[in-house]
């Protein structure tokens, strides 16, 4: 399968890149590494009269401390968040959900920034970035503005970023030594999730249980006001509307959010909490 | 548009749509036919090449985004005497192959595994492989060929034209 | 020493692992310069009338040659069902006129200069198609409320057998009856199918594609299109796999010469993957019911067998596949009495083909999960009612109650071998202390013996030709009509010559898939090739020694009977006077030294063995992973062993792959769910362990090389073992079946349907 036709540009700036998204508006799609975007293309799912390839502007990849935050530049790769230092130091859950994308190629292409715009639900990144909390730093012709992550996806495939705005960085909260977990569940390796959850500092985010991830908002609650990890995962699937396909009923999907929720806090918890 | 890439080594410059497929370029541009296509999702790595040090899968690579890149495909392995890569020589040995049609991608990201780790596990091997399907072998002698190639030295985990293949 | 039983390296790799296999799509061929690249538009309704098909646009667009639709070829008779059992009507037009049938069914073809052209040009055919009630599912086709073929008032397409007498279970203390389920697979073999093809001056036509056997292949070709098969000159280029589905040839080949043709242009036809998932056959796709009585001292008295098979939209291969299933029904058992009996149905899916083991697997499957379903019942080992029914030890032909006559056997042997290697006492205990311990992560251990037909008479006559010739430079050919695509054929059959002329295989050049060249021939499919073309091999070998011995016998002067092979020199000499002789080499300086001959067996031969799988379920989320398969295979003697552990790994693979994970899948309008291999769920490595082996040889008398079919016997043991090994795992729960592909969700669902059950 092939894309349809299209124009292609390579900005070496991010100014020259927001030009170039005011000049084409909704005709123009941004091309990082490309996995997200070019199979949708040759599936003639997207077509795009322009894409606007970033991946050559200097200085969008780093994982650095900012005060209380990791900064991430949006065109990070996921293996280099898997095998940053300061990322394992500071957000450990970062590198480690990204050693869960996909396989090494596509790890080997694909950039944090494509995966937060993308917006699929079942994303492993945007679930851990959702427990983490944080924002989405984005730019546009009028300057930046960061959204936070809770605000960011609106739907699937869909989010808050403008039209004309590009992301330049992810920042989160440094987590340090605080208990975290990332438990996938596929029934091959490296598929997308049936259903995942993240945990991290009591906080818990869901992929494939919405339109778009989603908190655990009932389990968040209730271990906010002491209930055990075991009555606390199994509120888990509250708030949340799955859908159903070949691999899960919703049924079987939110009962795999209640299990998942509850090994990942426990594995946050080092495993005290499973034998209390 | 123009592109001007380094394949096996050799510098070249096309004019091409900037539709066109990484491995559509290989294949039909330069004439490379050893790099196969065997999906449209980037699922089973049939296409597997290395660019700039990387494994990749070019069915999900615009020629135009590599525009400038080093290439290595299974033709540029083995020595200008035609001696085997120590990953060709094992895929030989340990009858890694039988088909031959998942091989040239499997070959490259078995380079990447070994570059990755130089005395993968059984299990370490087969998650490197994780984006590379065969039909044929079961694996098992794929494994096999990779942990023997990583055992004969860091040759394995590297293409020539001096890019090692980094992590 | 023969090199006959040595792990030779094959001859094949070097090139494939520095330039790569030359497949259908990598031809560069001057008779194909200028080519041009058909792309097929493909029904995305999978029952409609055809109400209008709109190339106008398509037509205008850049790089268009030409658009073809029904209307634009109607001379084009449609396609027979080809089976003399089928009905008449159920005939496939080459495009669709009035109806469509599945989605993937052929409604228009774009003929582009390069193939980026085709597949814009593609989304500009608009196609009006007016949805009919679907038939999905055997039991919908059966119901014959809503027809495929109106003019063939039904969906039945076949019927063999009929039910087993009323009387047939009387008597048994225990009769366990379910109703299983042999999912719907997909080959896919990694190279998609490809055709290219060009017309010659001479008016001959040569057309390259990927196929299990040029000579089958040409032949469809030329009875579809109507030539004179003369005229139709067919070559297999290197093939990335087949397992069944590239047995003789698809009509989008014979349509890609038509079409060449028909504009005067050599046209070339890749197709992608995901219209390889529609176009191509799928395998299995039988509803089984299965029914087993007898003793609760773990004699089995009676089995019964009856099939519901899918043929898909348009009956091809799979029609026939049951009988199979039928023939195999008795199995490894000496079950007293056995009936089978199997009905074919249409439906709104792609054709059922034949798919690595083909009909085989089916067979073996149902009986294993019954023998286990009745050994539950009864509360016995299922390793001690295996051994109870089993039929003991034989070397002289043994016929079975279902109609097939074994070759040799020892199956107990077989299972005995297969239970000491896993150390089948110690995994009990384990089992035993993880259920005492009500542990999350619960063990499966699953048994599985079987025997199958390997080498069987698929209509063309069990038996293969070969040519061999020595050159006088000291190298050999084999010309032979089986048709490798990953079995190593071009060492295996060198190994042969190899072996009795002393030539070395490096020296000896095999090739295949030329119908020019090599106008007789099998093919490679049904586990034949070498009990077939390698024992044709082996036998030219022998007629090549007797030919030389007459020349040789003639220029030494020597009486032919004191003429013995030197295998140091490849030649000739003089009984107990080393060096005296001459080679083969120089016995073809003056005229060609060379063979044709043809191996014909005198029947198939019975392969089998026992496998034992270990899985560990995750009794919480339902997740079964396979963490042992320990596998004794006996197919006789082996030639090469490297490459026959190479054809086990594979299909274990392929077993453990359909136990565990893959299936085509429609949804309830008869829209496929599994059209990518995102959707479609071929395992990969991360799902399988590494694989036990264990070796067993029993000698065949019925082919001088001793062998018995070695390619689809991996899938046929691994399968059941498999799947028994999940149900065990859970049996403790209250779970007594679980239909394939064990899945997450149905283990997780069968787990509670159980505990419900268990606390009503």
């Amino acid at each position: 399968m092939i894309p349809g036709p299209f124009d292609y540009v390579r900005p070496t700036s991010v100014e020259e890149a927001i030009a170039a998204l005011v000049e084409h508006g909704d005709d123009a799609k941004v091309m990082a590494g490309g996995h997200s975007l070019l199979p949708i293309m040759k599936l003639r799912l997207a077509m795009p009269a322009v894409v606007i390839d970033i991946s050559r502007i200097p200085g969008m990849s780093y994982v650095r401390v900012e005060g209380d935050e990791v900064a991430i530049g949006a065109g990070t790769r996921h293996h280099q968040l898997e095998h940053d230092e300061v990322a394992r130091a500071e957000v450990p859950i970062l590198p480690y959900t990204a050693s869960q994308v996909g396989d090494p190629q596509v790890r080997h292409r694909g950039t944090i920034g494509g995966t937060v715009a993308h917006s699929d639900p079942a994303s492993d990144l945007p679930t851990a970035l959702l427990a983490l909390g944080g924002t989405v730093v984005v730019q546009g012709p009028n300057g930046r503005r960061s959204i936070p992550v809770t605000e960011f996806w609106q739907g699937f495939f869909e989010t808050a970023l403008a039209e004309d705005e590009l992301i330049i960085e992810i920042r989160v909260p440094r987590t340090g030594s605080a208990g975290w977990a990332y438990e996938k569940f596929t029934r091959r390796a490296n598929d997308w999730p049936i259903v995942a959850a993240a945990a991290v500092d009591g906080r818990v985010a869901l992929a494939n249980m919405a339109g778009t991830v989603v908190r655990a908002t009932a389990t968040e609650e209730a271990l906010a006001r002491g209930a055990s990890i075991a009555e606390a995962a199994a509120l888990a699937d509250q708030g949340t509307s799955p859908g159903a396909d070949m691999h899960a009923d919703q049924e079987y999907r939110r009962h795999l959010a209640r299990l998942l929720t509850r090994r990942a806090l426990e594995k946050a918890a080092g495993g005290a909490a499973a034998a209390a | 548009m123009k592109v001007t890439l380094t394949v096996n080594g050799q510098q070249r410059s096309d004019e091409v749509e900037p539709r066109l497929l990484l491995a559509h370029y290989l294949r039909d541009t330069c004439g490379l036919k050893a790099t196969n296509i065997g999906c449209d999702t980037t699922s089973c790595g049939a296409c597997t090449v290395v660019v700039d040090g990387l494994t990749v899968k070019s069915c999900t690579v615009l020629a135009a985004q590599a525009d400038g890149s080093q290439v290595t495909t299974l033709e540029g392995l083995a020595g200008p005497d035609g001696e085997l890569h120590p990953m060709q020589k094992a895929f030989r040995e340990e009858h890694g192959l039988q088909c031959g049609f998942c091989t040239p991608g499997m070959v490259m990201a078995a380079i990447g595994v070994v570059a990755d780790n130089p005395d993968p596990s059984d299990r370490e091997v087969r998650e490197g492989l994780e984006g590379n399907l065969c039909r044929c072998t079961g694996y098992h002698n794929i494994v096999r060929a990779v942990q023997s190639a990583a055992k004969a030295g860091p040759a394995a985990g590297q293409v020539p034209q001096s890019q090692e293949v980094a992590r | 020493m023969s090199i006959l039983g040595t792990r030779v390296v094959r001859t094949e790799d070097p090139l494939f692992l520095t330039r790569g296999a030359t497949y259908t799509d990598d031809l560069v061929d001057d008779r194909l310069t200028g080519a041009l690249h058909a792309t097929f538009i493909r029904s995305q309704v999978a029952h409609g009338r055809v109400l209008s098909v709109d190339a106008s646009a398509a037509r205008e667009a850049p790089g268009v040659v030409a658009v073809y639709t029904a209307e634009d070829c109607p001379d084009l008779a449609p396609l027979p069902a080809g089976l003399p059992m089928v009905p008449p009507a159920m005939q496939r037009p080459w495009l669709a006129t009035d109806k469509v049938r599945f989605v993937g069914d052929i409604v228009a073809v774009v003929l582009t200069e390069d193939r980026y052209q085709g597949e814009d040009a593609a989304e500009l055919v608009s196609v009006d198609i007016d949805p009919l009630p679907t038939v999905v599912s055997t039991a919908d086709a059966a119901k014959d409320e809503v027809l495929l073929f109106e003019e063939a008032g039904t969906n039945v397409a076949a019927v063999f057998g009929g039910p087993p007498p009323e009387d047939f279970f009387s008597g048994c203390e225990v009769v366990v009856r379910q109703a299983v389920k042999n999912q719907r697979v997909a080959p896919v073999p990694l190279e998609t199918r490809a055709a290219a093809a060009a017309w010659g001056e001479d008016g001959r036509v040569t057309i390259w594609c990927t196929n299990q056997g040029a000579q089958q292949a040409k032949g469809e070709i030329a009875g579809w299109l109507g030539l004179d098969p003369a005229l139709v000159h067919l070559v297999t280029p290197d093939v990335g796999g087949g397992f069944g589905a590239k047995i003789g040839a698809d009509p989008e080949y014979a349509f890609v010469a038509w079409l060449a043709q028909r504009v005067g242009r050599p046209v070339r036809w890749t197709e992608n993957r995901s219209e390889n998932l529609l176009g191509m056959l799928h395998g299995r796709g039988q509803d089984q019911l299965v029914t087993i009585g007898g003793r609760r001292d773990g004699t089995v008295e009676a089995y019964a067998i009856h099939v519901d098979q899918e043929a898909g939209a348009y009956p091809r291969v799979g029609v026939i596949l049951p009988t199979l299933t039928m023939l195999m029904a008795a199995a490894t058992y000496a079950f007293p009495k056995v009936h089978a009996s199997a009905r074919v149905l249409v439906n709104n899916a792609t054709s059922i083909g034949a798919y690595r083991g083909a009909g085989r697997p089916e067979a073996t499957a149902a009986v294993e999960r019954a023998v286990d379903m009745f050994a539950a019942e009864i509360g016995m080992d299922p390793a001690e009612v295996r051994r109870k029914n089993l039929v003991p030890p034989f070397h002289e032909p043994h016929t079975t109650p279902s109609g097939a006559t074994y070759d040799s056997g020892e199956y107990v042997v077989a299972l005995e071998k297969a239970l000491e290697a896993a150390g089948y006492q110690e995994l009990r205990a384990e089992q035993a202390r993880r259920r005492e311990a009500g542990e999350v992560k619960q063990l499966g251990i699953g048994l599985s013996t079987y025997v199958e037909i390997t080498g069987a008479d698929t209509g063309l006559g069990a038996a293969e030709s070969a040519e061999l010739e020595v050159h006088p430079d000291g190298t050999a050919t084999v010309l032979t009509g089986t048709s490798p695509h990953g079995q190593g054929h071009a060492t295996a059959w060198a190994m042969l010559a190899s072996d009795q002329l002393g030539i070395p295989v490096e020296k000896i050049t095999v090739l295949h898939g030329d119908t020019d060249r090599i106008p007789r021939g099998g093919g490679t499919m049904g586990s034949r090739s070498l009990q077939q073309g390698g024992a044709a091999v082996h036998q030219a070998a022998t007629e090549l020694i007797e030919l030389a011995r007459q020349r040789a016998a003639e220029q030494l002067e020597a009486d032919p009977s004191d003429l013995e092979v030197d295998l140091t020199a490849a030649g000739l000499s003089v009984r107990g006077t080393p060096g005296s002789g001459i080679t083969f080499a120089q016995l073809a300086e003056k005229e060609p030294l060379v063979v044709q001959t043809r191996f014909e067996a005198a029947a198939p031969t019975f392969p089998f063995g026992a496998h034992v799988a270990v899985v560990e379920v995750d009794t919480e989320s339902g997740k079964a992973e396979l963490q042992r398969l320990v596998a004794v295979d006996d197919a006789g003697i082996i030639v090469n062993p490297l490459l026959a552990e190479g054809q086990r790994h594979g299909g274990f693979a392929q077993g453990v792959a359909q136990a565990l994970l893959e299936e085509v899948l429609y949804d309830a309008d008869g829209n496929p769910q599994t059209s990518t291999l995102a959707d479609y769920p071929f395992v990969s490595p991360t799902e399988l362990p590494s694989f036990e082996l264990v070796d067993m040889a029993t000698p065949t008398p019925i082919n001088p090389l001793g062998a018995k079919g070695i390619g689809e016997a991996g899938t046929i043991g691994s399968t059941p073992a498999v799947h028994n090994a999940v149900i065990d795992a859970v049996a403790h729960l209250g779970v007594r079946h679980i239909d394939m592909p064990t899945t997450p969700m149905k283990v997780w669902r069968a787990i509670q349907q159980a505990q419900q059950e268990g606390t009503n």
